[in-house]
């Protein structure tokens, strides 16, 4: 089975498609990186995908079920553009309360593994008001994989990161990747992130350009993908 | 086609409105209360036609809901600004008629206070519409909020009559007097103002569908 | 992991991050001590008059710094794209809803709290309010959840959008005109010594009968405003 089936979705604004006809599958294992200009309707599939918002037309499948469905979205890690956790509460009290919302058996302990995992545990209890931006966006990170997504979606994740927060997460997503679950991430780095894609899906203008796996001249040329299937 | 219809109803609407006019303007004067009583061959009609644009816009944004379809939402909107032009109508006969009657501009009477909550409710409405930029969350957030302001119109109505009540009983269903032809002429004039009401629909329907294809061409232009 | 514990984790979440910040309950309750001020210009503490509108005065006071707190809610939300993370979290939209209206609710009701004996002693009625505390809470516990309920739906439903702290009582205030004066007139009549029966039950029926069905309204649309 699939991890992820988007099959013909359409997003309206109005009478204005924003997405046309989007069909891309993506099999457990694989990491598929959404590129595309701005506009082209990237973090719009992905908040899709999310089910933050519902398809105009068409149907998502994740792993076989809906993705408003509360054991489908156990399943799933999001990172979008904001860091998602409270400034108001502690690096533990954030994961804590994720944890618990996602129904760990152990909150505390998830907690406290995942605070070390991403080099947190020193400040377990400082306020993440008074955090530094790297530590911040490590801490978004330990929230999305706090629960041991199968599914991981990011949008723009290595954007506005430190370099040691982009060398924590490509260490946890090709550590995810080994361990057969399954990226959907929307990209402009595209250095970072086709190290990581099996498959790319190239957008314009809310369609599918291109979609195919990852070859090794994409990779030696970032460019490629955007000359060859791109917008003139 | 359908545009020729909707001027075609709107000329039939005017010519009963005048007919009525000028039928209703050689009927006797009320015995009591002079000609300020024809009022209410306007003041009645309007507030049953505002009534009826409360219950479309409530079915209407709930088929939105259902369907996700913008004729649906162009509805709503449509039918709420005409039932709120209609209930303003109303609002200002009333009070004509309470400036001669009662000797006061407005009285804080069960049905002209529930007429206003009324109005300042879908009015709401509109305001919250104009704030929201995205026209499927403005669709949605509208249709909520328009299911919310319909379950509250019977609250408010009954809430407030319990509060007073100084408005004078309905002269049809409490038995009042009103003689057989003057109701004969009060239905003429109801389905002459509701003719109109359902032309002005038609007419911001229209509009709203162009308003709709401008606003995705222009978004199609900026993506370009 | 049942939806009354999701209920009381999204609760406990928002009270703490409250008592942090303690941003929205000091402006709602410094608000309402202003507009206290202000009554006593308005209307002379010391007639027989202004009890029996106090009823009147100590709900305008209630709403209007309410929406302060009730404006927070979902903003609160905001910074940091928090409610993403909500929303992709398996828990429904009502238990979402309801941790967030009974936060509010412990927040307007303690913001209440603090401002009724500050009400009684510039108001001169002390005595009155005591002698039928009991009542008066009853009525201030199911009027604030309405003011509540009405308030949390509309500020999910307002947290995007332009001039939100505008639009907030401008949506609310219309829909809670029955909740408010049942309210008002409870308070009024039962200040002025009379007891919780007759008329005033019918208020009180129709109180709790609002709360119900806006409460039932919002559960079942609460889904559609955060996800469309």
């Amino acid at each position: 089975m699939s991890a992820v089936v988007i099959d013909g979705v359409w997003k309206f604004y109005g009478d204005f498609p924003a997405l046309r006809d989007i069909q891309l599958a993506a099999d457990p294992g694989a990491c598929l990186a959404l590129i595309g200009r701005n506009g082209a309707g990237k973090t719009t599939l992905l908040r899709i995908v999310a089910g933050f918002s519902r398809p105009g037309r068409g149907k998502i499948k994740i792993f076989g079920t809906e993705p408003r469905e509360a054991e489908t979205r156990r399943k799933m890690g999001f990172i979008g553009h904001g860091i998602s956790v409270y400034d108001e509460l502690s690096a533990f009290e954030n994961l804590k309360l994720f944890g618990k919302l996602y129904g760990l058996s152990d909150p505390r302990k998830s907690a406290l593994e995942w605070l070390e995992r991403t080099g947190l545990e020193r400040v377990r209890d400082g306020l993440v008001r008074e955090f530094s931006r790297g530590m911040r966006q490590r801490l978004a990170v330990a929230r999305a994989f706090l629960h041991e997504p199968s599914l991981l979606l990011l949008d723009e994740p290595f954007t506005a990161l430190d370099d040691r927060a982009i060398a924590v997460l490509q260490r946890l997503l090709r550590e995810a990747l080994a361990a057969g679950k399954t990226i959907v991430m929307s990209t402009h780095q595209l250095r970072e992130a086709l190290e990581l894609a099996s498959h790319v899906a190239l957008l314009n203008r809310g369609h599918v350009a291109f979609h195919g796996p990852c070859t090794p001249e994409m990779v030696a040329d970032p460019g490629y993908v955007y000359a060859r299937y791109g917008e003139s | 086609m359908r545009d020729k219809i909707i001027y075609l109803l709107g000329v039939v609407a005017l010519v009963i409105l005048v007919w009525n006019i000028n039928t209703i303007a050689q009927l006797p004067e009320e015995t009591r209360q002079g000609v300020v009583f024809k009022i209410i061959f306007f003041h009645v009609p309007m507030a049953i036609s505002a009534m009826t644009a409360s219950a479309v816009a409530l079915v209407a944004s709930v088929l939105f809901l259902i369907t996700k379809n913008f004729k649906y939402d162009a509805l709503a909107v449509s039918v709420t600004e005409v039932g709120l032009a209609l209930l303003a109508g109303n609002l200002v006969t009333g009070s004509i008629w309470g400036r001669q009657i009662w000797g006061i501009w407005w009285a804080w009477d069960a049905r002209l206070t529930s007429a206003l909550v009324c109005w300042l409710l879908y009015a709401g409405y509109l305001m919250l519409r104009r704030a929201i930029e995205e026209p499927t969350q403005r669709a949605t957030f509208a249709a909520v909020f328009s299911i919310f302001a319909f379950i509250d119109v019977p609250i408010v109505i009954f809430s407030i009559k319990w509060w007073r009540t100084q408005h004078p009983q309905p002269v049809f269903w409490g038995g009042g007097s009103f003689p057989p032809d003057w109701t004969t002429h009060f239905m003429w004039n109801m389905l002459a103002i509701a003719l109109v009401g359902t032309v002005m629909v038609a007419v911001r329907l229209r509009q709203e569908e162009c308003q709709r294809e401008i606003d995705s061409l222009r978004r199609m232009a900026h993506a370009i | 992991m049942n939806f009354f514990r999701q209920v009381f984790v999204i609760a406990v979440k928002d009270l703490r991050a409250e008592i942090r910040t303690k941003e929205a309950i000091n402006a709602s309750f410094a608000f309402a001590l202003v507009i206290l001020l202000l009554f006593s210009f308005a209307f002379d503490p010391e007639a027989e008059t202004t009890r029996e509108i106090s009823g009147g005065l100590l709900w305008i006071v209630f709403a209007f710094a309410g929406t302060l707190v009730l404006n927070r809610s979902f903003a609160r939300e905001l910074p940091n794209d928090c409610l993403d993370a909500l929303v992709a979290a398996p828990i429904s939209g009502a238990a979402l809803y309801l941790g967030k209206a009974i936060a509010n609710y412990v927040l307007v009701l303690a913001m209440e709290l603090v401002s009724l004996p500050v009400f009684s002693i510039f108001n001169n009625v002390t005595r009155p309010v005591g002698q039928q505390i009991w009542p008066i809470l009853l009525v201030m516990a199911l009027g604030t959840w309405g003011l509540t309920v009405i308030g949390t739906i509309f500020s999910a439903l307002t947290v995007n959008i332009r001039l939100r702290e505008v639009m907030l009582p401008m949506l609310t205030y219309p829909i809670l005109v029955p909740a408010l004066m049942g309210a008002m007139l409870m308070t009024s009549s039962l200040v002025m010594g009379k007891p919780l029966a007759g008329d005033n039950l019918t208020w009180l029926k129709m109180l709790i009968g609002f709360d119900l069905i806006y409460t039932a309204a919002s559960l079942a649309l609460v889904e559609i405003v955060l996800v469309g």
